[in-house]
C-alpha cells in the first residue's frame, strides 16, 4: 500500500449526498480481474454521455460537460469533497480502486459508508470526517475560488485552508500508523499467527460443531 | 456478570486479540466467496506467497456473472466468463470445503445457498466479499460484508480486523396485516431511519413482527440491513432457527447437534442487555411499500403520492429528491398507483427463496401478464430453490401467466449478467437497491415485494395487492 503523510492537493466539489458505490463504479467494470485501470471509468454514467463498457477508449467519448470533474478548473484534483453517506450500497473495492486510479489521494465529507471507509484504508486513499457545517463551508469556498488547494497533513491531523484556516481531524490511532507506513494489514496480523492458532484450537475444542468436515477428513 | 446483547456474545466468542485503542482480530468461521471480488484477493495471495489459513471454511460459487437463460449453458460473454473460469481455477488452486459451479444443481445466489447448504449456521461469523452478507445474519451469525482487501486478509489469517460497531435494536411490535411482508416490514424501517440511519452499528431486528417471519422473511430483513448503514442485522435464536438446520447436509449430526443447539439457545440478548439506540415501529399499521426514488430511503406506501421536493426542509434532502425525480421520470404529487411498469423483475438474494415464489404465485394464479408489461423475470435463487418450486407447480403458475421462469443468479438486481433494464425503462423489482443505472444505465426500480411485484406484472402498474389476495390468505 503506498504511504500517506502529506498532501498537497487541488479540491474538486461532489455536491451530491448518498453517492453510492454502484455510481463511483458501474457494474459492468466489476467483471475485470485485475485492481488497476478503473479510473477512466470512475462515475462512468455521470461522466459521459454515453454508456461506458470495459475496455472502452474514453478519451474518445463524449464528455457530459455539466459533470464537475469535467470542468477544467477541477482537472488533476486529489481531494474530492463529497457529501453525507459517501460510498453506500454495494462492498465492490473497486470503487476506492478507481477514485485511486483516476489520482484522488484524500476525500472529506460529514460521514462515509462503512464498508467503503474499510476499504479506503486498505488502500492508501484517506476519507476525512468533518462536521457537516465544516464541510458546507469548504464547498462554499472550494466552489468560489479557482485553484483552491487545502493542505491534508496526516502526522498532525491537520488540513490547512489557502487563507492558513486550520481544521483538526480524528482518525483511529491504528489506520492512522498503517496508513503513515503504507503498512499491510495481513503481515501485520500474521505477527500474531500464534495467538490466532491457539485462539482456534481453544474455540474448536469449544465448538467441535463448526469443525465437522474437518475432523471426518 | 454484564447483560449482554446477542451482538456482544458473538463479538466475545470470536476474539482473538484486541489493541487498546479497540482495534480487534476477530476470528471467522465461514468464508463465502463469489466470482466477482475475489480474483484479486487469490492474486494477492499468490504474489505474496501465501496460502490459505483454513480452507474448509471456504464456501463458494458463481452467481453475479451467470446467465440466468436456461438455454444458454455457456456465458457467452468473454469478460464475464473469463472472471467464472478464474473463480474457477482459484478454487482447484486454494481449495475450498464446498464449491457450487456455473451449472451445477446447487449453484446459486451465495447468501441463499449458504443457509440451505447448513454452510452457515447459528452463531457462526461469515463473511463475504458482497454487502448483503448481512443476510445471514437472520441466523443469530455475525455477518459482515467485507472488501477484496479483506477478503485476502480472511483467506491469509483467518481473521478480520474489526472495531466493535454500537449496539441498536429495531424492535417490530404487533403483527403484520394480510398482504404486508418482510420485505414491506424492512422498507419502512429503512424510511424511518434512513439509508445512513444504522451506521456504526449492529442491527438486533426483534419484537412480535420479526418472531413471527419465517427464516425467509428474517433474511430478507437481514440482506436490506446494509440499506439502512449497518454493517450487521441479526435476528436472535429461537426455534424456527434450529428447525431450520435439521435436514441441512453441513449442519451437524447426532451428539455435536444435540451439543451445538445447547449454545445455539444462549443466542439471544440477555433481557437486561443496553443498547444504544432502540427504534420502535408498529406492524399492525404497515401497508404494502414501494420506493419512488433512487435511494431505499425513499419510500412511501401503496396509498401514497410521488413527494414534492420543495415539501423537504433539509436542502441536501430537497437536492436529492430532484434529481431522484428527474431521473425516476416522475411528477410530485403522481399517486403510486398510478404508476407504469415496463418490466418486472422477482428475484435477488432478498427475495429469491421458496417463500418469496409462493407469495408471488398466489397473487398471479390464473391472472396474465399485463400487455404493456413487456417481461417478466422470476429468477430462483438457487438450484434447489427452483426444484421446490418446480415441485409445487409455482412454475408453471409464472409461465401461464406469461412470465418468464429463469434460471439462478444474481440477475437483474445488478445486471452484471444479460439480464437488464434498457434507458428509460421502469421496472417493478423485489431486488435491494433502486440507485441510477443498478439495473441497467436509466433503468429506473422500484423496490417492493413480491407479491406487489406480481400484482404490477399483472396490473401493469402498482396496484394494492391487498385487493388481488384470495381472502383466506
Amino acid at each position: 500500500m503506498e504511504q500517506f503523510i502529506r498532501l498537497d492537493g487541488l479540491v474538486a466539489p461532489l455536491d451530491r449526498a448518498n453517492v453510492d458505490t454502484d455510481a463511483i463504479i458501474p457494474k459492468q467494470f466489476l467483471k475485470s480481474i485485475h485492481r488497476s485501470g478503473f479510473g477512466p471509468y470512475l462515475f462512468d454514467e455521470w461522466r459521459y454521455l454515453d454508456h461506458g463498457e470495459p475496455g472502452m477508449d474514453c478519451s474518445k467519448r463524449p464528455k457530459n460537460p455539466d459533470f464537475v470533474l469535467n470542468q477544467p478548473r477541477y482537472e488533476g484534483a486529489q481531494i474530492l469533497l463529497v457529501r453525507e453517506n459517501f460510498g453506500c450500497g454495494s462492498s465492490r473495492e473497486h470503487a476506492p480502486w478507481a477514485l485511486l486510479d483516476y489520482g484522488f489521494r484524500a476525500l472529506i465529507g460529514p460521514s462515509f459508508a462503512d464498508i467503503f471507509y474499510n476499504n479506503c484504508f486498505k488502500n492508501g486513499l484517506l476519507p476525512i470526517v468533518l462536521p457537516a457545517e465544516e464541510v458546507d463551508r469548504l464547498f462554499r469556498e472550494c466552489e468560489a475560488t479557482p485553484g483552491y488547494r487545502l493542505v491534508i497533513d496526516l502526522p498532525s491531523q491537520t488540513i490547512t485552508t489557502p487563507e492558513g484556516r486550520v481544521i483538526s481531524f480524528e482518525i483511529d490511532p491504528f489506520r492512522k500508523e498503517c496508513l503513515l507506513n503504507g503498512w499491510d494489514d495481513i503481515a501485520l496480523t500474521l505477527r500474531h499467527a500464534d495467538e490466532i492458532r491457539r485462539f482456534e484450537a481453544a474455540y474448536r475444542a469449544r465448538h467441535p460443531y463448526y469443525f465437522v468436515e474437518e475432523s471426518a477428513a | 456478570m454484564n447483560a449482554k446483547t446477542l451482538y456482544d456474545k458473538l463479538w466475545d466468542a470470536h476474539l482473538v486479540r484486541q489493541e487498546p485503542d479497540g482495534t480487534a482480530l476477530i476470528y471467522i468461521d465461514r468464508h463465502l466467496i463469489h466470482e466477482v471480488t475475489s480474483p484479486q484477493a487469490f492474486e494477492g495471495l499468490r504474489l505474496a506467497g501465501r496460502k490459505p489459513w483454513r480452507t474448509a471454511s471456504v464456501v463458494a460459487t458463481a452467481d453475479h456473472n451467470v446467465p440466468t437463460d436456461p438455454g444458454e449453458s455457456e456465458i457467452r460473454d468473454p469478460v464475464s466468463r473469463e472472471q467464472v473460469v478464474t473463480l474457477d481455477q482459484n478454487i482447484r488452486a486454494f481449495g475450498a470445503l464446498r464449491y457450487f459451479p456455473f451449472r451445477d444443481p446447487r449453484q446459486g445466489i451465495v447468501h441463499v445457498i449458504g443457509p440451505e447448504s447448513g454452510a452457515t449456521l447459528p452463531g457462526m461469523t461469515v463473511v463475504c466479499g458482497d454487502s448483503h452478507t448481512s443476510t445471514h445474519g437472520a441466523f443469530a451469525c455475525l455477518a459482515h460484508g467485507i472488501g477484496t482487501s479483506e477478503v485476502e486478509h480472511v483467506l491469509a489469517t483467518q481473521c478480520l480486523i474489526q472495531k466493535k460497531a454500537k449496539n441498536m435494536r429495531v424492535r417490530v411490535d404487533g403483527s403484520l396485516p394480510p398482504g404486508v411482508y418482510a420485505k414491506d416490514v424492512i422498507l419502512a424501517i429503512i424510511g424511518r431511519i434512513g439509508t445512513a440511519g444504522g451506521t456504526g452499528h449492529a442491527i438486533e431486528f426483534a419484537g412480535e413482527a420479526i418472531r413471527s417471519l419465517s427464516m425467509e422473511g428474517r433474511m430478507t430483513v437481514c440482506n436490506m440491513a446494509i440499506e439502512a448503514g449497518a454493517r450487521v442485522g441479526m435476528v436472535a435464536v429461537d426455534d424456527k432457527t434450529i428447525d431450520y438446520f435439521r435436514d441441512k447436509p453441513l449442519a451437524p449430526k447426532g451428539e455435536l447437534w444435540e451439543q451445538a443447539v445447547d449454545y445455539w439457545r444462549t443466542l439471544v440478548s440477555d433481557a437486561d442487555a443496553r443498547f444504544d439506540r432502540e427504534v420502535v415501529l408498529d406492524a399492525s399499521i404497515l401497508k404494502p411499500q414501494v420506493t419512488w426514488g433512487t435511494s431505499p430511503e425513499m419510500v412511501t406506501d401503496i396509498e401514497g403520492r410521488v413527494p414534492d421536493p420543495a415539501a423537504f426542509a433539509d436542502p441536501v434532502k430537497r437536492d436529492a429528491a430532484e434529481r431522484a425525480l428527474a431521473y425516476m421520470g416522475l411528477e410530485p404529487g403522481t399517486p403510486i398507483r398510478e404508476i407504469k411498469v415496463d418490466q418486472v423483475f422477482i428475484g435477488s438474494c432478498t427475495n429469491s427463496r421458496i417463500e418469496d415464489l409462493r407469495a408471488a404465485a398466489a397473487v398471479v394464479r390464473g391472472r396474465k401478464k399485463a400487455p404493456n408489461v413487456k417481461r417478466v423475470l422470476v429468477v430462483p435463487g438457487s438450484g434447489l430453490v427452483k426444484e421446490q418450486a418446480e415441485e409445487e407447480g409455482l412454475h408453471r403458475i409464472f409461465l401461464e401467466a406469461g412470465f418468464e421462469w429463469r434460471d439462478p443468479g444474481c440477475s437483474m438486481c445488478l445486471a452484471m449478467n444479460a439480464d437488464r433494464l434498457e434507458p428509460g425503462e421502469r421496472c417493478a423489482s423485489t431486488s435491494n437497491r433502486n440507485f441510477e443505472g443498478r439495473q441497467g444505465a436509466g433503468g429506473r426500480t422500484h423496490l417492493v415485494s413480491p407479491a406487489m411485484a406480481a400484482a404490477a406484472a399483472i396490473a401493469g402498474h402498482f396496484v394494492d395487492v391487498r385487493e388481488l389476495l384470495p381472502a383466506a390468505v
